[in-house]
This record gives structure tokens, sequence and C-alpha cells, in this order.
């Protein structure tokens, strides 16, 4: 691990941390786990000047019941959503999800304010936020405000986190008793998913694809078609409808297209 | 009890599992500076100019050189193809070392790195070889002439014979380029002070770098230390010579300070010597009955952008091996050397036998559903029988030693449930909830346990034999001293277990050390599945000299006939007379005290070194046995069962044999499935990091089932035939075989490695390119 230089600044609470970046303005990047930032550190494709490390902010990880959502710390570590009673039983799409995140040594650090806030559409859990329709709490300077899972993820790598604001909590409505399925095609287990997608039934479906788009995307036709009552064979053919997937040398676009169909068939059999 | 063959616990283990092992980057001394390359970012370009201004100003940088700057010899290398240390004019493919910066530490220095500016001329550039030795092709070498660096020819292509048999099958084989990626990436610790240079490097020959640096440095040997401590694997990508082992040394004398210098993985996938990356043009003509009547190979080497000696011999390696474990009349090969803008290629685990094996098993495999026969019973039509051993083959190299093919085959048999198998497979093909099955095998064969005189210094090499020194110490404990310089391979256990059986002493009592040329005998290193086949010889020579000696002295002791003694669990004692005996340690002590010891007894004569020599080759064999699975929706590719039959002579240490067996047939099963070092059309490598370029781990691969032949071979009195490369070798066939064998009803008949699973899906939508 041989980053260029960077400042490191603790933040000991969450109006620190936005006070931090304040100052810090675009120069500055927030540190949780670490296992999106400091991979780009050490091949110097990313170098922040400063490192704003909000590890330690207690109040930032929880798993907390409130009436008809799960509130979810934007520090909470994958391993504890994976393994939280409470997730199991009224979100078990994200528990399960979360279990699917990389290896054991990434899910024991990585979290999931971490891994939304990275923006990357080949990553697991937005699609689960995509998925069950979840809502983001940003602080700011000027206080909290909420925004929809469908105007988080902005462009590739970029959410509607502001350079002064910071991911704190995910609210994600319960899914009791509902079907669901996640599906990930990669090679090795740790890999990320060459195609995914995360199915959430309910009153309104949700299905979020992986690794479909430049950003986090939803198969907005398939869950049209899902809510007005069409066959699984016909919801899965629509899977990649409207999308653009990538071509890279793991997969080229008309195989993500198959697969992302391949995919959510699989999953609406599962549901 | 004899140990030899014994299930013993490795004694490597208990450093290096409580983190007490000593790896090269764990060397500490205090004023080292640390070196960071500035690497090159095209692939072929003329550098026209270098400017270092910046570099120089950032904090913590204590200088940079550049080939103008630093007057260095051409590496040790091919003559008229000799790499540079530090590129010079032009570079010739991404990632060539073009300046070197020496900071007070390793962040400085890559600081100082990013500010170093190259101005490029881009060149055309070639990646394949296909490209490289097409008409007009740009040139790496314009002295050269021509990309093909080296052709051999064959004196005849039995054109005749194939033309004229019942049948012939051609095949174009592409053998995918690899990137042996040891856990510990190259790393070097330079010391050049007033006494002399030490030099801590991972690598797996010490004595070939001590003997090399020192004469391209112009020092005596005398005062040249390579210490190569715990080494984190090599793969055969450890033996060959990269810059940092020259640069390093030259830098601590000029600037008086140690230099390490220490590989990231994103420059260990485009520095260190890569494997395979072999084309071949393969034409097997046969009768009705499947009998193979001549084999004609072409083979394509891909040297990369500098030839290097190992990388060079690669073909001659392939082509003396192709003909597998096949009695064939008739075969013809031919080679050519290519150089490409790539990293060069060098050994990389069995180092042109896995080509040679994976050539021959598809085309036998080919021959196979050309005539509608069962794969195994052409093998078995063709195979060479046990008393035509030895076997003089097509090539001068290659003389079998000994081998059950048919044996091995049985045995597999025995261990697999064929029938079964082929049952399931129908099954599965019509049913949309089941995967495709397939089944593969392959009868491979190597060479192994490098070698007779004249094999190794073909490669550079001061000799082909290996040393040992076994020295007795007072308290009847031995320590061994060896050349063998292992890196993973657990030679400190086998060694100890030879050495116990011929010593008669515990094997508690005995140590084995190697890795440092101020202490070890000059050896040779730990390369070509040789460590056992030749060192643990000269363990057993060196053992059996000592315990000669040692007798003399115990019978003065027991007043009774060196010849009437035996030595056993640590004490000499009279044939019949079992009171009568003497511990070792008893003898040992004895033999350091001149008046109490025998007037012919030299004291502290319970110390020699040999240099064991083996009159030829060991071939180890064996029959693998795979079960493919294949997703018909995703063409997702997975071995559900993979059966090995190995054949390596005696075994040493069962544990270990197993345990090289699997390590091999992973990365088999990860060249034919997972593995590929890729470029773009520019020369950029686009597998560059373990996310691209991959490896595959426990979760993908199949628990083995496994089973032994013994044939000894009759070239160490051991038997032993080397295991090391065994995996390697046996497993991309065994499995691409699956693969085809699961398409066949498409008329799928090959597969480039690795099956990916878009390649796959390719496949079974009908693009059968």
């Amino acid at each position: 691990m041989i980053p260029a230089k960077f400042d490191y600044k603790l933040a000991t609470s969450a109006e620190e941390a936005v006070s931090l970046l304040g100052e810090y303005g675009d120069e500055a990047k927030i540190l949780a786990g670490g296992h999106s930032l400091l991979p780009l550190m050490k091949l110097r494709l990313a170098n922040p000047e400063v490192i704003i490390d909000i590890g330690a902010i207690q109040d930032l990880s929880f798993i907390e019941e409130r009436g008809d959502h799960i509130s979810v710390g934007a520090l909470t570590r994958h391993r504890l959503v994976e393994q939280s009673d409470a997730l199991k039983e009224h979100l078990p799409l994200l528990a399960h999800t979360a279990g699917h995140v990389g290896d054991p040594q990434v899910r024991n650090r990585g979290t999931i304010g971490g891994s939304l806030c990275h923006g990357d559409p080949a990553s697991d859990l937005p699609a689960v936020v995509l998925a069950t329709r979840a809502t983001l709490v940003i602080s700011g300077p000027n206080g909290e405000r909420k925004v929809e899972a469908d105007d988080f993820f902005t462009e590739f790598w970029e959410t509607a986190v502001a350079e002064d604001e910071l991911l704190t909590e995910i609210q994600f409505p319960k899914q009791t008793g509902q079907q669901w399925s996640f599906q990930k095609f990669n090679r090795r287990a740790q890999d990320w998913a060459i195609v995914g997608c995360a199915v959430q039934h309910g009153g309104t479906p949700g299905i979020g694809m992986i690794n479909m788009g430049t950003t986090p995307v939803r198969a907005a036709a398939a869950e049209a078609a899902l809510k007005s009552g069409a066959t699984n064979e016909e919801v899965a053919v629509l899977a990649d409808d409207g999308l653009s997937p990538p071509s890279d040398i793991h997969g080229e676009q008309d195989y993500r297209r198959h697969l992302s169909q391949v995919l959510l068939g699989r999953a609406l059999a599962n549901t | 009890m004899s140990l030899v063959g014994a299930r013993v616990i490795r004694k490597e283990d208990p450093n290096l599992i409580s983190g007490r092992g000593q790896f090269v980057d764990d060397v500490k001394i205090a004023g080292t500076a640390h070196m960071v390359f500035v690497r090159s970012i095209e692939a072929h370009a003329r550098i026209k100019d270098i400017d270092v201004s910046a570099a120089l100003e950032c904090e913590g940088v204590i200088g940079v050189w550049t080939a103008t700057n630093l007057e260095l010899g051409p590496l040790p290398g091919v003559p008229g193809l000799e790499r540079p240390a530090l590129a010079k004019d032009k570079v010739r493919f991404v990632g060539e070392a073009v300046a070197v910066v020496v900071a007070e530490n390793r962040y400085a220095a890559a600081d100082g790195a990013e500010l170093v500016l190259v101005d490029y001329e881009p060149l055309g550039v070639v990646t394949n070889i296909g490209d490289a030795i097409a008409e007009n092709a740009p040139l790496l070498y314009e002295a050269v002439g021509s990309n093909t660096v080296m052709e051999v020819p064959s004196p005849d292509d039995h054109q005749q014979i194939i033309d004229e048999a019942p049948h012939s099958v051609s095949m174009h084989i592409v053998n995918n380029r690899c990137a042996p990626s040891p856990m510990e990436p190259m790393v070097c610790l330079a010391d050049h002070g007033p006494s002399g240079l030490t030099l801590w490097a991972s690598f797996q020959a010490p004595h070939h770098l001590r003997n090399t640096v020192s004469s391209w440095l112009g020092i005596a040997q005398d005062q040249c230390r390579v210490i190569t401590p715990d080494v984190g694997g090599g793969f055969g990508a450890k033996v060959n010579f990269t810059p940092e082992l020259f640069i390093a040394p030259t830098l601590s004398k000029l600037l008086g300070r140690p230099i390490k210098y220490t590989q990231t993985r994103s420059e260990c996938m485009t520095q260190m010597y890569h494997g395979r990356a072999q084309e071949q043009d393969v034409d097997i003509a046969f009768d009705d009955e499947g009998k193979i009547l001549a084999l004609r190979v072409m083979v394509y080497q891909d040297q990369g952008g500098y030839a290097d000696p190992t990388g060079m011999g690669l073909p001659a390696l392939t082509t003396t091996m192709a003909a597998g474990c096949y009695l064939i009349p008739n075969v013809s090969v031919a080679w050519k050397n290519v150089v490409t803008n790539t990293t060069p290629v060098a050994a990389y685990r069995g180092a042109g036998r896995p080509e040679a094996s994976y050539l021959i098993e598809r085309a036998v495999d080919q021959i196979a559903y050309t005539l509608g026969i069962d794969p195994v019973e052409v093998r078995r039509r063709n195979y060479i029988a046990t008393e035509n051993f030895p076997y003089a083959t097509h090539s001068e190299i290659a003389v079998y030693d000994s081998g059950n093919f048919a044996g091995c085959m049985n045995e597999l048999l025995n261990i697999m449930d064929y029938d079964a198998i082929r049952t399931e497979q129908e099954g599965n093909r019509d049913d949309p909830t089941k995967p495709l099955l397939g089944v593969g095998f392959a009868s491979w064969l190597e060479i192994a346990g490098f070698g007779p005189p004249g094999s190794l210094e073909g490669f550079g090499h001061l000799g082909s034999w290996e040393s040992v020194q076994v020295r007795i110490q007072p308290d009847g404990s031995a320590i061994i001293y060896t050349g063998a310089s292992p890196h993973g391979q657990g030679t400190v256990t086998t060694f100890a277990q030879i050495a116990s059986d011929y010593l008669g002493i515990e094997f508690d009592k005995i140590s084995v050390r190697h890795g440092d040329t101020a202490t070890i005998p000059q050896g040779i290193g730990t390369l070509g599945s040789r460590a056992v086949a030749v060192g643990g010889e000269g363990v057993k020579t060196a053992s059996m000299k000592i315990v000669e000696r040692a007798k003399k002295v115990a019978a003065h002791l027991l007043e009774a006939n060196p010849d009437d003694l035996i030595v056993e669990q640590g004490n000499f004692s009279v044939k019949g007379t079992p009171s009568q005996t003497v511990s070792w340690g008893e003898v040992a002590w004895t033999s350091f005290r001149p008046l109490e010891i025998p007037e012919d007894v030299e004291p502290g004569s319970l110390d020699t070194t040999v240099l064991q020599q083996v009159p030829n080759f060991s071939f180890p064999s064996g029959a693998y046995g795979c079960v493919v699975e294949i997703d018909k929706d995703t063409g997702d590719t997975r071995v559900r069962d993979m059966y090995l039959v190995d054949d390596c002579g005696t075994v040493i240490s069962p544990m270990l044999a197993e345990g090289q067996v699997h390590g091999g047939v992973a990365q088999g099963i990860a060249q034919a499935l997972y593995e590929e070092v890729k470029y773009d059309k520019n020369g950029q490598p686009t597998t560059g990091t373990f996310v691209d370029y991959l490896i595959p781990a426990a979760p993908e691969l199949p628990s083995f089932t496994s089973g032994r032949i013994c044939t000894p071979t009759p070239n160490n009195t051991l038997g032993a035939k080397g295991i090391g490369e065994s995996g390697s070798v046996g497993a991309p066939p065994a499995v691409i075989n699956a693969v085809v064998d699961a398409l066949r009803h498409l008329d799928v008949t090959h597969v480039d490695m690795p099956a990916t699973p878009q390649k796959i899906w390719r496949i079974l939508q009908g693009d059968k390119k």
C-alpha cells in the first residue's frame, strides 16, 4: 500500500465529519471501511489530499426497527447486516445479499454506506436499495435531507451525496413475508457480479440490476410487466429492456443482456 | 521404521503459520534506501527524452537514474537480443523499466517515479505471434531484421506419410499466456559495502544468482553473498534474471547504502516473466484402428519483448515431449521463437511440457472422435508398453526411463465410475434442468529431475548436479546443507526424511539449511522438479558416506568389525547382538576427539559434501480424469470431479506429494478455465490485477480423488521422479477434453483455453468459431 501523501483527520461525530468536509471540500474523501477507497489509493487512481476517517463514529452503526421501515446506519458493516435477525425477518433480501459482498474480510470491514456512496454499478447492495425502494438520509451543512433510491445513483461512480455531505442512514421499507431473490453470476466466489439482479416482490415489485449500465439501474420495463401480471417468461426477457450494459473483458454487451434475462428468469422462478 | 514414505508433518510449518518466517521484505537494515522504477506506458516506442528534474525536487528523493547517467551493460541473456538493465533508446513492452528512483522510503520513491516525464515516440505494436510474423510487421529488433529470432526446421515433415495415411487431423492450438503470480512478488535488498555485496533476493537459485551478479559487477565470488530466505513461491519465474537484481547492487555500491526493492502486485503482473504463450500447428495421422502413424508439430513460441535463455528453450522441451506416452513411429517437430511487444516469457510450472501434453492429448481425443472409438481405448491402443523401457523417443534429449501408462489408466478407471458418468451425461443432455456433462482424460507424461550432465548448462547454469553437505554435530544431531533452494516445496522435510533413513538419526534431530551462498556449498537450485530426484539422491549418497565413516568410530568404541554394525534409531549396534550398542551421540562426540579415534580416521570426518549427478532425466506420468458441468443457459463451466492417478516413482512424503499435485492441478484448471494474460491492440495489458486476471481459489475447485502407481526411476537409487510440475502438465488437457466432450453433440472439435462462460455460451448459441 504505497498511496500518495495525504492528511488524516479522525471525525468523532457525523457533525464533525460534515464540518471537516466543509473545510476541505473536494480535496477530501470519507474513509469508512476502506474497501473501495483504499484499493484506488493504492493504485494511485485516487489521490485525496485529506482523508476523513468516520470509522470511529459508533452512532452511525446501527440496525433499528422504526415502524414501517428499518433504518440501517451508513457505517454498519456488511457482516452485521448479514447477521441481523431484524433484517432476516423484515428484509431478507438485504441480509442475504450482504452475505454475498466480496469475501469475509471485505464483509467484516466494508460498510453499507461506503458501498452505496461508491456508486459502483457492479456492486451488489445498490441493486437491493433500488429493488426495495429505500430512502437515503444525507447530512450536510444545512442539516439532513432525504433522497429516494431512484435519485441517488447519478453517474458512473457518482451519487447524490455532494462534496460537503455525508450519507448517514438508509431507510428500508419492511418487506416482511414478501417473496425475494438475489442472483449473482460471477466466476469466483469473491468477484463482482458480471451481471446480477435483486428482486423484491411486494405491493410494487422492484428489480435492481447489477452491472447493466453506467450506474446501478432498475429493470423498469420488467417491473412494469410484472406488476401488470405478465408471466415470468414475459418478464424475464425484458430484463435488459432500455438498459445499456457495458462490454469488458468479463463479458460483452450481448452476453450481459442474455445473462440478465437468464438471471431474472431464475429470480422469478424462485419467488 | 522407514521415514521415506511416511506421512510426516512439515518441519517448515510452525515458523510459517506463526508468522515467524523471514522473507526478504522482513529484513531491515538501518540506513536502507528504497528504489522504485519508472515503467514504460508504451508497448513499443522510441524514448525521445526523459525529464527527471521534477522528481529530483521531490522530498526524500536521493537520485534518479536512466540508461543515460547509469552506465550498465546489458543483462545476461541471449546474444544479440540482450535486454538492457534500463531501457535504452526504445521500449519493447508496457512495464519495461525506463528509469529508477531511489529515495529515503518507498513512498517518496513512488512519488518521485510519478514525476519523471518520459517523452515517447510510439512505434507500431505487435502483441501476438500472428501479427509479429506477418509481412511488413513492425520490428522489435531492426538489426535482427525479423521478429522470428530463432528457427529450428524439421529435417523431414513426413508429408507423404500424412498424405497416404487412412486418416489425419490438423489442429491449430493456442496455449494461453499465464502470469505465474507467486504470493510473494520479487523482492530484493542489496548491501554493497567495503567488504563486498550481500544480496537478499526472493529467488529459486541463489548460487546461480551469486555467480551471475558477481561476474556482471566484476567482483570476486567470495565477496558476493546471496541470501534467499523464506521464498513465497516462484513457479519458475524466480530463476530468471530481471533488472532489479542488478540495479539494486549497482546503486547500493554507488550510494554506499543498502537498497531495497519490493515489487507491487501490479508490477509483478507485467515484470515477472510470463509462461506458456505458445501456438502450435499439429497434424496427426492414424489408421482405421486409431493407431498413430505420424505426428507433426510446429511450435511458435512467443518470447515477449526480450528473449530469455529459458524462454528460447521452451519449444525444445515441448517438441521433445510432443509424442507423450504413445508409440509413434514418425514424429516431425520444428519451431520458431518470435518476439512481440509483451512481457517476456520464460519458465512457468512445467515450462514447455504442459504445452506438449496438451497438444498430444487434444490430438489423441480427436482421433477417438474422428473414428468413433472411446478416448480411453484409443489411448490404450497407442501406449508405449512397459516392456519398451527404456524407450528412445524421436528426440535425442528424451529416453523415457520407466512407466506404466496402461496401469495408470486402469487405476484411474478403478477410482472413477466412467460408465455411470457416461450414462448421466446422456440423461442430462436433453433435460433442461440439468447441466451438460463432459468427461475428459489425459494420459500425461513429462520430463523432470533436471538432469543429466549438460541439461541445465544450456540454460546458463553451472552444472546439472546438486550439492548436499551432511555435517554431524558433536551431540549426534545432523545438519544438511543443500544448494537445492526451496520456495515452498517442503524440502526441509523431505531431505530430513531421507537423511533419517540413511543416517539412522531421528527425524527431529536433523535440520536442513539452504539459501545462503556464504554457508551452503555451491549449488544449482530448485527448478524442473529436481530437488528430490537429484538433491534427495545426494542426501542419500552423503548420508551413506557419513555412516561408513561413523561405523569406524563406532566399531572402535564397541571393539567390533565395522562391517558387522547396523545403525538405526540413533544407535549403532552389532548385528545379531543388540545389547552391544553405542549411541550416535557418543560416536559423534568421539569423532571430534583425535586421541580417542582410530589412527585411520580423520578427526571431524563426519562431514562430507557431494555434488550429486544423475545419469538421465526422470519421466513422471499419470492418468487424469475430469468431469465438467456446463450451465446450458449461461455457459458457466465448472470442474465437478477430478480424478488423479500419478506415477512419480517412489514417494518420499505422501502429504507433500499430494500437496504438489493439488496445487499443480489447481493451476492447470486455472489455465484451462480462468487465467489468461491479455493485451489490447496497443499492447496495453488488460488483465493487470487480480480482479481481471482470474486466479481461482478453493471455492472454484472440486475435492480431488487420488490414486497412485509407482514405477521407480532407475536414474536415482531412491526411485523418485519428481512431482512439482505434474498437476500443471496433466490437468489442462483433461479439463479441455472434458469441455469439448460436453459439446460434442454440437460438432465442436476444439475450444481454446481458457474456456470462459462467454466463449462456451457463444458455442451453445451456434457460433462455433
